[in-house]
């Protein structure tokens, strides 16, 4: 692994923990609601990084949070979060990131605003939502389809983090085009 | 140092984190396929027992759970609306011993002693050239970098309200992309001037 490498899937586990400290943000698109910002940790860590490294960085978060660093949303961490029935969303995340780099190295030749935002919302949604939803169906004893229902109330606000992440990657490309190393990996 | 870790002199202190990690993984596996609402209650309170012999530092971190409600709430009208309220209870106390559970010997383990304890599990990885000792620097830079990110994260929303009289909010995300990606480049200079990261093979 090169020195570069293992830095950025350090940087980008650490910008992970810190959305999810940061005070929470106002949105003006979601009509003042205030979400988290953590959960455009996983998309933007798979748009900017690409697969392999964004999936790393998360499962390098997620070891520290286990060895007992309160870095998720609202300060929880430890070992317990693995038994919460949310756990599907937390290993959800490394999937998550992996496919949007995925998707992002495929659409390498595209505009980066469509390219990030197809990545953000097929890996930060569809498949993070895949495993969270098995996740709360086998923690909570559901049905797959009423744990769906009770995962749904999150989807409004994932998308707008993923239009986000988009901008924030096209932003990016345009200050900085290097630090997407999802482009010229 | 952030960590959740409770520091103190009690008998799960003590007990070495491996042993800890193993009963935590035997429980969970014990009590899994269990729907019995009496054996889950007996374990909630068994738990809760347990955080009382570890004094009233450790009772007081049940109060960690309080995001988790509304969830349980969310279950338990889930299985109320399936019509087995039981099962939605027994459910709830199985999560709810669980986390407790997790979280005792989180709270009780340093976490220096957590990454030993796990290390003989780590060395599998050096077959794909990843040396234990590269894990421990991602994680050492990883943990270095958080309070280096907030500050960066001040000072960019301090110079977007000294211009606008507003909070940067998520304004400052782009920004703060490029500037922690400088950083990153810095660090790898300074990284790569210094050796470099430990390779597999040698130790």
């Amino acid at each position: 692994m090169k020195d570069r490498s293992l830095v950025q899937i350090a940087l980008y586990a650490a910008i992970f923990a810190v959305l999810g400290l940061l005070p929470r943000f106002d949105l003006p698109l979601a009509g003042g609601v205030p979400i988290t910002a953590q959960s455009m940790g996983a998309m933007l860590a798979g748009v900017m990084l690409g697969a392999w490294r964004g999936a790393l960085s998360i499962v390098l978060l997620l070891f520290v949070v286990a060895l007992g660093a309160p870095l998720l949303a609202g300060g929880r961490g430890g070992l317990g979060v693995f038994f919460s029935p949310s756990v599907g969303f937390i290993f959800g995340w490394i999937a998550a990131a992996f496919v949007a780099g995925l998707i992002m190295q495929a659409l390498r030749r595209a505009p980066v605003f469509p390219a990030a935002l197809v990545a953000s919302v097929v890996g930060g949604i569809l498949v993070l939502y895949a495993f969270g939803i098995v996740g709360m169906s086998a923690m909570g004893s559901l049905s797959l389809l009423d744990a769906a229902k009770a995962c749904l109330v999150f989807i409004p606000g994932d998308t707008i983090k993923a239009v986000l992440v988009a901008l924030v990657a096209q932003t990016v490309a345009r200050g900085m085009p290097e630090a997407l190393l999802s482009r010229n990996a | 140092m952030i960590s959740l870790y409770l520091p103190g002199r009690t008998w799960l202190h003590a007990i070495p984190a491996g042993w800890k990690l193993i009963a935590l993984a035997l429980v969970s596996l014990t009590v899994a396929p269990f729907d019995s609402l009496p054996l889950m209650a007996g374990l909630v309170l068994a738990t809760l027992a347990l955080y009382a012999s570890l004094g009233r530092a450790a009772l007081a971190q049940v109060a960690l759970l309080r995001p988790m409600w509304p969830l349980f709430l969310i279950l338990l009208a889930l299985h109320a609306w399936n019509g087995d309220v039981l099962l939605g209870l027994v459910v709830c106390l199985r999560i709810l011993a669980m986390v407790l559970l997790a979280n005792a010997v989180t709270m009780t383990t340093r976490m220096d002693a957590m990454m030993d304890a796990v290390e003989p599990l780590l060395r599998p990885l050096a077959l794909f050239g990843v040396a234990p000792r590269a894990v421990a620097l991602a994680v050492a830079l990883m943990i270095r970098l958080i309070p280096l990110l907030f500050a960066l994260w001040e000072s960019l929303n301090e110079s977007y309200r000294a211009r606008t009289g507003r909070r940067g909010g998520w304004r400052l995300l782009a920004p703060f992309c490029i500037q922690t990606l400088r950083l990153s480049h810095h660090t790898a200079e300074a990284l790569a001037a210094r050796g470099g990261v430990p390779r597999g093979s040698r130790r």
